[in-house]
């Protein structure tokens, strides 16, 4: 790969970018947040939840898979897209059975954290209260597929990172659901609690077992900063220096 | 059945395929004909022969409407329910299968003779209500023919004997480039004359478009895909029409396969691929010996093979039968299939002129696109061009059904009005056009002035009509509930979004939706079409927002003047509560 | 000019809400200096006395009971504030909705581990329950929500203040939680 240079405008902001780059890399190594969930650092993107949607040149497509070009224009940060990401989160969040209250990964989990970035109070849409399985048949891992946003994150780490195809997807449309590569459950797959898989999960679905709510409310990763604050620091730091 | 056994079968019908994991889909489907559904088990034995994990064939498997996870009856009744088919009567057929067969839609009866089940758009909404019956289709049913279909399945009898298993070609106008006459051979005597660039030229002097409905030059479609690296370059046929209301294809596949499979190896030649794939809906399966048939002709007559017709060029056709998925008529979604996946359309870019199938440059064409490209290269690029309308040159097969006398296929020019569409057909007193199908758009007699064209009104062929008397906004509704039924799922704005609009435009249709309800069902919609990751979701929600634009008093006067009503409803919350405490409810009860 | 009268209820959680409401702390006789309190539990008066300007409600709507006083509760109060996950989503007691009624009746009453010889109760005077627990918002317009399980005394001592002075109850980043 080569590593020609070029210039991507986000927001009216001059970006130098890199080919082989996505437009979401390129953001985020200039210090500029693009919403995403599904999308992970060390994993190819999945395209999955669409929340890294910008408008390239005019029109929408997700940053998390879109290659940089020189001279693409691309609008990020605006009423519009966030209101739509916002409905995004959402559905998510009425797709699923989301009880904050009594899940363990609450303040560290990134689709509850999305909500309180983009604004969301309550969800506006009808709940639709699925019936889902849990499975707790791994020794050390459990899946609460309630708490699910289907971001493949799980999928792509075994695969990808792990050498393994622990995960992968059952069924379509709204009936599609995370599965695994046994007929006996999570805890006849060879699964080990330290794949990388095990704990890649943005949500409170795929856990570590006997790990409680241990960080005091207040400490936790997105009780006081936004998600995305780490990117946006690095800004801070570049236009410091 | 002995696991042994069933293990055996897989073993065989694995083996027939070469154990190829790209196979997955044939595989599945020859597993699913032998056994009548893919039990957990076979779908371990399937992982195990193929050297793929269970986890895989799971994802691949559960993902298309055609294959059974449960066991089934002996013979399966698939009855149509597409928009068009229920407009005809479907509804009626169904109760009288229900009443025939004493078991509901979705259920088996007791004796394992019969499974009953719906399915979308079958390709047949000229001769509606129809149905797929163990494959066969059955056409222009009506309640009084049930019995007889039922009485022969529990007899175990083949039903293609019957008077209902009869498909009506319905060409009800033949044009100059699709259905003219055919000379086999004539088009790759003429290609092989040229080289691909002067070939590509001639596409790029006829000004052909997709014919898919997203009319993309042709002869760029080639140009990039020729140019674009890689190991090997692959043509693909696009058969999987499965937009409700569109059944040209079905005429052009029984009609002229010959001109297709021209096109299709033209196009070979064109972009240097020396493999071709037709992906063929699975509803159309029932063509499939006759398809095979031609390109065996084809082969014996050195038009497909190597050194085809004795000119050093290689080029075969492979075909591809679906599992069911509406999704896998975009491209990419097709591409997957096509490498034994789930049918989830991919992230562009890259197109699949830069990575296609098993990521090498691909052309996905349109079937009429390769009809038209034969008979380019065999009249030449000005000939096509001259007929047409503007930057729309040739012309275009139309599937046209609903309130209309000649219900059946058109092969139009490029230009003509919708009046004079409906004057060809013998529509009168017409409420709305769906004119593209449920993707497309719904247009109001005010539109009907409005021209067949790429730059106003592109279609992939579907022109349903709805007569004045038609509750119209009860058929956006069911088009919605397709939309929800064919969401692939891979991203969370159509997956969900295409529930939640279905909700929206139901609490509006039930009375209690207010102008709030309206204006949130507008967004949403917004929200659907920007945010989704392919064309099903972005046009998911067209029924409702050109139905909004183009027909507003429809909604206006559905909906409520309060300023707030409740989704919620106390007699029905309270109905399951007190059925168990045998409490009655008292609607009235002051407990202040 | 008469204090603006508040009403708070309560219908199917934890009290949680209200007890958050107290942890205001000394901030609480701030607020009986700027508002009267209506119908509350925290004074025990079970009835309005007439229209109020904000009625905060906590809890989901699990049976007919909390139907007929939320009910009252839009009936008479000019604005309407959801408090609390319950309120807003069904919270915790939701969980039941995704079992059927008569599965969870079954489970408690009659065939759980722990059960000798049980009846589903049936008796008049108890509410009859609804099939599912309903967010408030579903059942009566609402006109704001105040998220959180319960929501901090933060919380809702900054949006009763800046409704009370007469603005939106916009809440910064730290005291919007879910949780």
């Amino acid at each position: 790969m080569s590593n020609e240079k070029m210039t991507i405008l986000i927001d009216g902001v001059a970006v130098e970018a890199t080919e082989g780059q996505t437009i979401l890399q390129a953001a985020a190594d200039a210090g500029i947040y693009i919403p995403r969930l599904c999308n992970h650092k060390d994993l190819l993107p999945g395209g999955h939840c669409r929340i890294c949607t910008v408008k390239i040149n005019g029109r929408p497509g997700s940053s998390c898979t879109f290659p940089v070009a020189d001279g693409l224009v691309i609008e990020n940060d605006t009423d519009e897209l966030n209101a739509m990401r916002r409905a995004i989160v959402e559905m998510l969040f009425v797709e699923g059975n989301h009880y904050c209250p009594s899940c363990e990964a609450s303040g560290n989990c990134e689709l509850q954290a999305l909500g309180y970035r983009l604004g969301m109070i309550n969800p506006e849409y009808p709940y639709q209260e699925p019936k889902n399985e849990i499975d707790a048949t791994h020794d050390d891992v459990y899946i609460d597929r309630d708490r699910c946003v289907l971001c493949g994150r799980c999928a792509r780490a075994s695969v990808q990172l792990d050498g393994k195809r622990v995960f992968g997807f059952d069924g379509r449309g709204l009936g599609t659901r995370i599965a695994v590569n046994s007929p006996d459950g999570l805890g006849g797959t060879n699964l080990s609690v330290d794949d990388r898989a095990a704990t890649i999960c943005p949500t409170g679905c795929l856990r570590v077992k006997g790990q409680g709510p241990d960080i005091p409310v207040g400490q936790r990763a997105y009780d006081s900063t936004p998600i995305g604050s780490d990117i946006e620091r690095k800004q801070t730091v570049k236009q410091a220096t | 059945m002995a696991v042994e056994q069933q293990r055996d079968i897989i073993s065989q019908v694995a083996e027939e395929f070469g154990r190829s994991p790209a196979r997955l889909l044939d595989v599945a489907r020859g597993v699913h004909a032998r056994l009548g559904h893919l039990s957990e088990e076979s779908i371990g034995f399937i992982a195990e022969a193929l050297g793929l994990e269970r986890v895989r064939v799971r994802d691949t498997i559960s993902f298309y409407h055609f294959f059974a996870r449960q066991p089934r009856g002996r013979s399966t009744v698939y009855l149509c329910n597409a928009v068009v088919e229920r407009m005809k009567g479907a509804d009626a057929v169904a109760k009288a299968f229900e009443e025939a067969t004493g078991v509901k839609m979705g259920e088996t009866t007791p004796d394992n003779a019969i499974s009953l089940a719906y399915t979308a758009c079958i390709g047949l909404s000229d001769q509606a209500p129809s149905a797929l019956v163990n494959g066969i289709p059955l056409t222009n049913l009506t309640p009084a023919d049930v019995p007889m279909i039922v009485e022969t399945l529990r007899k175990g009898e083949d039903v293609s004997s019957l008077p209902q298993a009869k498909v009506k070609k319905n060409l009800l106008k033949r044009g100059d480039i699709v259905f003219g006459a055919m000379d086999p051979g004539a088009a790759i005597r003429k290609a092989l004359a040229l080289s691909p660039v002067e070939l590509i030229n001639e596409m790029s002097v006829s000004r052909l478009r997709g014919r898919g409905g997203a009319g993309f030059p042709t002869s760029m479609k080639w140009s990039f895909c020729r140019t674009a690296k890689g190991e090997a370059h692959y043509v693909v046929c696009n058969a999987d029409e499965g937009e409700p209301g569109t059944f040209k294809d079905r005429v052009i596949l029984t009609e002229c396969p010959d001109l297709l499979f021209e096109g299709m190896t033209v196009a070979g030649y064109a972009i240097g691929a020396k493999k071709g794939f037709l992906y063929l809906r699975a509803e159309y399966e029932y063509m499939l010996a006759r398809l095979e048939t031609v390109l065996a002709r084809r082969r014996d007559a050195g038009l497909l093979g190597t050194n085809i017709l004795g000119k050093g060029f290689d080029f075969d056709i492979r075909i591809q039968v679906g599992g069911g998925a509406y999704v896998c008529g975009e491209e990419s979604a097709l591409i997957e299939s096509l490498e034994g996946k789930r049918g989830a359309p991919r992230d562009r870019p890259p197109f699949p002129v830069q990575k296609g199938y098993r990521n090498q440059p691909t052309s996905v064409n349109n079937v009429e696109t390769l009809c038209c490209a034969a008979r380019i290269v065999e009249k030449g690029g000005a000939w096509f061009s001259a007929f047409g309308y503007e930057d729309s040159k040739g012309t275009k097969a139309l599937s046209i059904s609903g309130d209309c006398e000649r219900p059946g296929v058109y092969e139009v020019e490029y230009g003509m009005t919708l009046q004079d569409m409906l004057d060809m057909v013998g529509a009168r007193n017409v409420q709305a056009i769906q004119f593209g199908g449920p993707s497309g758009q719904c247009i109001a007699p005010d539109g009907f002035g409005r021209r067949l064209d790429f730059d106003d009104l592109a279609t992939g062929g579907s022109v349903i009509i709805f007569g004045e008397d038609r509750d119209l906004l009860e058929y956006m509704r069911q088009f919605t509930e397709f939309f929800t039924e064919e969401s692939c799922g891979w991203c969370a704005p159509c997956r969900v979004g295409t529930t939640l609009l279905l909700k929206g435009l139901e609490k509006i249709l039930e009375g209690s939706g207010t102008k709030s309800d309206l204006e949130a069902l507008k967004k949403l919609g917004a929200t659907v079409k920007a945010m989704s990751r392919c064309g099903l979701g972005q046009t998911a929600a067209n029924p409702i927002l050109t139905t909004m634009e183009n027909f507003p008093g429809l909604y206006e006067a559905r909906l409520s003047k309060d300023e707030f009503i409740p989704s919620f409803d106390l007699a029905k919350a309270l109905e399951e509560g007190c059925a168990v405490t045998g409490r009655n409810p008292d609607l009235e009860e002051k407990h202040a | 000019m008469a204090k603006p009268k508040v009403a708070t209820g309560h219908f199917t959680g934890c009290f949680g809400c209200h007890m958050s409401l107290l942890d205001i702390d000394e901030r609480i006789i701030d607020l009986v200096e700027l508002v009267e309190f209506d119908k509350s539990p925290i004074n025990d008066i079970k009835r309005f006395s007439g229209p109020v300007d904000i009625g905060i409600v906590e809890g989901g709507v699990s049976n007919d009971e909390n139907v007929e006083f939320l009910k009252q509760f839009r009936e008479n109060c000019r604005i309407l504030i959801a408090m609390g996950a319950c309120a807003l989503n069904g919270g915790v007691p939701s969980m039941r909705n995704t079992v059927p009624l008569k599965e969870c009746l079954e489970e408690a009453f009659l065939n759980g581990p722990t059960v000798h010889g049980g009846v589903i109760p049936n008796d008049p005077d108890i509410p009859n329950l609804l099939d599912r627990v309903y967010p408030v918002h579903e059942v009566v317009k609402v006109d704001y929500a105040l998220p959180g399980c319960p929501p901090s005394a933060d919380t809702l001592w900054a949006a009763l203040t800046a409704l009370l002075s007469g603005e939106e109850p916009g809440l910064p980043y730290e005291l919007v939680k879910y949780d």
